[in-house]
């Protein structure tokens, strides 16, 4: 059977690429610790020695559209082209292909249907930042298959946090029943609190450093029982109003599994959002 | 209401380069033009066969027509494709880095909990 060699949780910040590739007097003062951060963080992938990523992130209105909005989605290709104009436009990321792990997606598709998710999936999908983000961050040679999981935490309704939770947890088993000797990492990108198009957006920090911090705490933890226990699809509205993207948190909380310590965390206050990285090995940290 | 035709013009136009120059230079004409041709079309079907029933409430119009964003926020439509549209217009307008963003959060800051219904 394949092997679950990492599950890393982290935000996806659309700016990190031109603040980590500007010089001179349009790098910005935080850029310098921000890659010593993201750098760091992507040794914890590397570590790993992974073959194939899971990706799990969320559709920003790029393919994914309200004539025909699916609540999950797997993507089933042999390859993702990814970025869109308006990301060239507003963040200036580059366009990117990515190669897809075909048959694990069946295998996701197939069993996920059978374990009670009735799954979309696509055969030509375009992915964005939130799958491109932590490609570029923590493999940036961009040399691995992926498995693309959209989560729709954009357009409600909404499935509930706790249906994010299960998924994380059946993607964990299916990863772990795929007949391969693949190594596997899952990889899951969303947000603490966040406010976009709304009154408290752009701020110096992200809109609720409360929130953020007990979020820091569930997820380091693994305290799925005090998370699930606070948040619902109403509470998300009060930290910021794109704050329901803390719901693929805690999917990747779900694969992690409950009570079990992040081995790395760290995080980094931004203007506007707060940045945060989690690194789990299921099979105890690699030499 | 109509706020999933509010968002459906937001996302074609935010998508299209020349959409979004034709609509920062001449915001009438484009809402104008995009209703009566643009409207009813379905995405991922043939021209033949698009809907008939789609038409924006005078309020949404106007506000469209207008470049009122703040109108849009108390209308419904959705947060993220609003900015990022505005963003593409009228970033390039201001001197300092997040000049227009934090300009837009202040046209908006008499917004309070709970904002307006997203849900399409």
């Amino acid at each position: 059977m394949a092997e679950l060699v990492a599950v890393i949780a982290s935000t996806h910040h659309p700016f990190y690429y031109r603040a980590s590739t500007s010089t001179g007097e349009d790098r910005p003062p935080f850029a310098d610790e921000w890659v010593r951060k993201v750098e760091a963080f992507r040794e914890t992938l590397t570590k790993a020695r992974p073959d194939v990523l899971v990706m799990v992130g969320s559709d920003h209105f790029h393919q994914l559209w309200l004539d025909n909005m699916p609540q999950f989605l797997v993507g089933k290709a042999p390859f993702y082209d990814a970025n869109w104009y308006n990301e060239e436009r507003e963040f200036g990321l580059p366009r990117m292909v990515m190669k897809g792990q075909e048959d694990l997606s069946e295998y996701v598709l197939r069993e996920g249907l059978d374990a009670g998710f009735d799954l979309a999936f696509s055969n030509e999908l375009r992915i964005d930042h939130s799958i491109t983000c932590p490609i570029i961050t923590l493999r940036p040679q961009n040399d691995l298959p992926i498995v693309p999981i959209y989560t729709n935490i954009f357009a409600p309704p909404l499935p509930r946090p706790k249906r994010f939770v299960q998924l994380g947890r059946t993607i964990r088993q299916l990863v772990e029943s795929w007949p391969s000797d693949k190594r596997v990492a899952v990889i899951g990108t969303g947000h603490l609190s966040l406010e976009l198009g709304g009154p408290r957006q752009f701020g110096p920090h992200g809109p609720d450093p409360e929130f953020d911090r007990k979020a820091v705490e569930w997820i380091s933890t693994g305290d799925l029982d005090g998370c699930c226990g606070e948040v619902t699809l109403d509470s998300l509205h009060l930290p910021g109003n794109a704050t329901h993207g803390f719901m693929d948190f805690m999917l990747m909380m779900g694969v992690a599994g409950e009570g079990q310590k992040a081995d790395y965390v760290d995080t980094y206050d931004l203007f506007h959002t707060m940045e945060a990285y989690f690194t789990w090995y299921p099979k105890g940290v690699p030499a | 209401m109509s706020k999933y035709l509010l968002n459906k013009f937001l996302f074609t136009v935010d998508r299209d380069p020349a959409l979004v120059e034709r609509y920062r230079e001449d915001p009438q004409g484009t809402v104008e033009w995009w209703e009566s041709s643009e409207a009813n079309r379905i995405l991922a079907c043939h021209l033949d066969e698009s809907s008939t029933w789609l038409h924006f409430e005078d309020d949404e119009r106007t506000a469209l027509s207008t470049h009122d964003y703040p109108r849009l926020f108390e209308l419904g439509a959705h947060p993220f494709l609003t900015l990022t549209l505005f963003i593409a217009m009228f970033e390039r307008d201001h001197e300092e880095p997040l000049g227009f963003q934090l300009e837009y959060a202040r046209k908006i800051a008499h917004m309070s909990l709970p904002y307006p219904d997203i849900a399409t």
